[in-house]
């Protein structure tokens, strides 16, 4: 008993009180800046790239196919820059495209959320995650924000076992052919009205394995998705961030 | 041929042997307890029909190399299964006959072992072929392929007497994504090294190194000492992390909240100092072939030691606790249990084989880079229990410290040398194999490549410890009860993307 008691006022405070405003520890690679006004070679940036994130006409970098190495950030230090931003999350697919110039704080889009959501959802949110070809890695992130020091408890968003006790679905992975049909399901199990949250850049765009025969991912193609999460893995702010500025929850 | 780790055969050295004696060769060298199976895989001859080259890998831990053994078979031949001989090769099989057709007359039961996309026979990973038994008192329960919690997809099928577990059968195959593949058709060195870096995401830095060796024995590339001790720091590291987090895990399922939540915060500064160094807290970009973006400076070796200074107190404090709380270890003593012999039978590598008794530690037996000078003992225990799996990460990780403070010191003193003239490409010596032995948190890492005449991939094969070790998972809950199912499961922690590939 006293050993255990010991042990609890040994943890200090943990938790981080505002997660909005908290700073990532070390080099975290969080909203890229593209800058205006240098010249690079272009093509050779653009085919460097492992994720063909990088576009030319305008010049851009699409946080849904990154993997946020930095390797472009390294060959062209003057170029381009990654920021400590972790608010990256958004609810249209294209404003996750950052273009040459942009150094805007992203910020969701709350004309183009449905009513109902921050409505039913906004003080409690439910969700049920699936992974589908994920590499563990975003599980666990996920798995993080439920921890003393993320604690997304606190603001009502929980992750729960079934489907059925679930307002949406986080899915993780680029959608593997052998679990399309078992996401489905657990997709169809949830109770409408529900959201549908694509957490990292193989949710997002199916990254490396985007053309892989082994996956499936017109699955997607029907569904309406709420969230995208960038990242790989999507870092647990983001994910804190990005759900609380769907349900309207952001102070700033 | 005998070979070592982390070495080049050019494809014409290696001798072809006919199917009866390749067989006997294999059943031969598996018959010693220091020999087991690394990697056993089939290559396709594109000229001829049918036809294919099998290559067996078999590592000796006495004798610190790696037996090649090869074959050029037929698949209309008859072929002797050799799994009916050495239970340890069953999943090598499996793959074969599911990817070429290729049939072992004799092994136990050819099933699909990933239903990957291009399997030969076709079919849907729903009309899997489980074990069944016919019984008025026993009764099925069947569990995912999606689970309770936030983890990857796979499906267990338990026979149950009432709440004891006769048997498990553990289906994967749900998280295939065709990764081995995307390893010949994705040409750039950075997409192959970034795919590497997502065949497991817990083993990030474990995958990624044995790739960037693949890359730079066949190149013909010599590692500087100083970026192999920094990619085993990393590793250690990551292997200080997982297993931090397992324990946190360990103490979840048994309803010990306390453990739960204490490992759980004391995870986050470990994987915390991986974003500090390289900008992921998975070490995701941190290993590269032929470079690296993120030298390990005497600011990082300061910083990982105030670190620690503030991990080290808290976690054993909580570890000595947890291991002297009656009520944890009612729950993982005698739970579980592998023995050193069906061990020794499945070919159980890694952490697991090490808590059975059976000393696999491919740092110690096939060392590469900086474990071929630092000095250290691997941990072993015997009971093989939940207790031993979770006893062995607690001690583990002490001795990751120690040996992460042993390659700090040794960096310190080795010179760094220009490498800003390594190759920035793919290049790699044409139709040759490379074999490259690395031990991940969980166990030995298996990667194999083969290269055609212009020195390109050819043939890209992975293992991960989780192919050996998911059957050690079925066996340790025979006989407990369905509610130890859970604990038994986070005790081994196996990879399903790592196995599904």
């Amino acid at each position: 008993m006293f050993e255990s008691l010991k042990i609890w006022l040994h943890q200090g405070k943990q938790y981080i009180p505002d997660v909005e405003t908290t700073e990532v520890p070390g080099i975290f690679r969080g909203r890229p800046v593209i800058k205006a006004g240098v010249s690079v070679d272009e093509k050779a940036l653009q085919e460097l790239c492992p994720m063909n994130a990088i576009d030319v006409n305008p010049l851009s970098i699409d946080l849904g196919k990154c993997s946020f190495c930095g390797e472009c950030a390294f060959a062209y230090p003057e170029k381009i820059s990654f920021t400590k931003d972790f608010k990256m999350g958004h609810n249209i697919r294209e404003r996750l495209i950052i273009k040459e110039g942009e150094d805007q704080p992203i910020r969701i889009d709350a004309d183009a959320v449905r009513k109902e959501i921050r409505r039913l959802f906004g003080r409690s949110l439910k969700l049920r995650q699936v992974s589908a070809g994920g590499d563990g890695s975003c599980e666990m992130e996920l798995n993080a924000t439920g921890n003393v020091n993320f604690d997304v408890g606190r603001f009502g968003i929980d992750f729960v076992a079934s489907p059925r006790h679930a307002d949406g679905i986080v899915l993780t992975g680029p959608v593997s052919e052998n679990m399309a049909d078992s996401f489905l399901d657990a997709y169809d199990a949830v109770p409408d009205p529900k959201v549908l949250i694509l957490a990292g850049t193989d949710a997002i765009s199916g990254g490396l394995f985007a053309g892989s025969p082994a996956v499936r991912r017109s699955v997607l193609d029907d569904i309406k998705v709420d969230l995208y999460l960038p990242g790989n893995p999507v870092h647990p702010l983001t994910f804190v961030n990005g759900v609380l500025g769907l349900l309207g929850r952001m102070k700033s | 041929m005998k070979v070592t780790n982390n070495q080049v055969i050019r494809l014409a050295d290696i001798e072809f042997l006919s199917y009866d004696n390749f067989f006997s060769n294999v059943n031969e060298a598996l018959n010693h307890d220091e020999a087991h199976c690394v990697h056993y895989f089939a290559k396709p001859n594109p000229d001829r029909d049918g036809e294919f080259s099998l290559f067996c890998l078999i590592a000796n831990d006495a004798h610190h190399d790696i037996d090649l053994l090869a074959s050029v078979i037929n698949k209309r031949d008859e072929l002797q299964s050799l799994t009916a001989q050495h239970l340890c090769l069953h999943p090598f099989e499996r793959e074969m006959h599911e990817l070429y057709d290729i049939c072992f007359v004799g092994h136990p039961w050819l099933k699909p072992l990933r239903y990957s996309h291009d399997r030969k026979a076709g079919g849907d990973i729903y009309d899997y072929p489980f074990y069944e038994i016919d019984s008025e008192e026993l009764h099925r329960v069947g569990v995912g392929p999606i689970h309770a919690g936030i983890i990857e997809p796979g499906h267990f099928r338990f026979i149950c007497e009432g709440e004891k577990i006769l048997h498990l059968e553990i289906q994967l195959g749900w998280q295939h994504r065709g990764i081995e593949n995307l390893f010949v058709e994705k040409k750039k060195l950075l997409q192959r090294a970034t795919l590497s870096e997502n065949i497991a995401g817990d083993t990030v830095v474990g995958h990624a190194t044995a790739f960037a060796h693949i890359a730079e024995s066949l190149a013909g590339w010599n590692t500087p000492e100083w970026l192999e001790i920094e990619r085993a720091i990393a590793l250690e590291q990551e292997r200080i992390a997982v297993h931090t987090g397992d324990l946190s895990g360990i103490c979840t399922d048994v309803a010990y909240q306390l453990g739960n939540a204490v490992f759980g915060r004391l995870r986050t500064p470990m994987i915390n100092y991986m974003q500090k160094w390289c900008g992921s807290r998975f070490a995701k970009s941190l290993i590269r072939p032929f470079k690296t973006n993120f030298i390990f400076t005497e600011q990082l070796a300061e910083e990982w030691q105030n670190t620690i200074d503030k991990y080290k107190p808290d976690f054993v404090e909580m570890a000595e606790q947890m291991f002297d709380l009656p009520s944890v270890l009612s729950r993982i003593e005698r739970t579980g249990i592998v023995t050193k012999e069906n061990a020794l039978n499945i070919g159980l590598v890694g952490m697991p084989a090490k808590s059975s008794g059976l000393l696999r530690d491919t740092r110690k037996s096939h060392p590469w880079g900086a474990y071929k000078d630092v000095d250290f003992q691997p941990i072993v225990k015997t009971s093989g229990d939940v207790y031993a799996r979770a006893r062995m990460r607690y001690e583990e990780v002490l001795a990751s410290i120690e040996l992460i403070q042993r390659l700090i010191a040794q960096r310190k003193e080795t010179v760094m040398t220009d490498i800003s003239d390594a190759p920035r490409t793919w290049s790699a010596q044409p139709e040759s194999l490379a074999i490259s032995l690395t031990e991940g948190w969980r166990g030995e890492i298996c990667h194999v490549a083969i290269t055609d005449k212009e020195g390109e991939l050819a043939l890209y094969k992975i293992k991960d410890p989780s192919m050996h070790n998911w059957l050690g998972l079925a066996l340790a809950v025979r006989g407990n009860g369905i509610s130890d199912f859970p604990i038994c499961n986070k005790s081994f922690d196996l990879s399903y993307c790592g196995h599904d590939l």
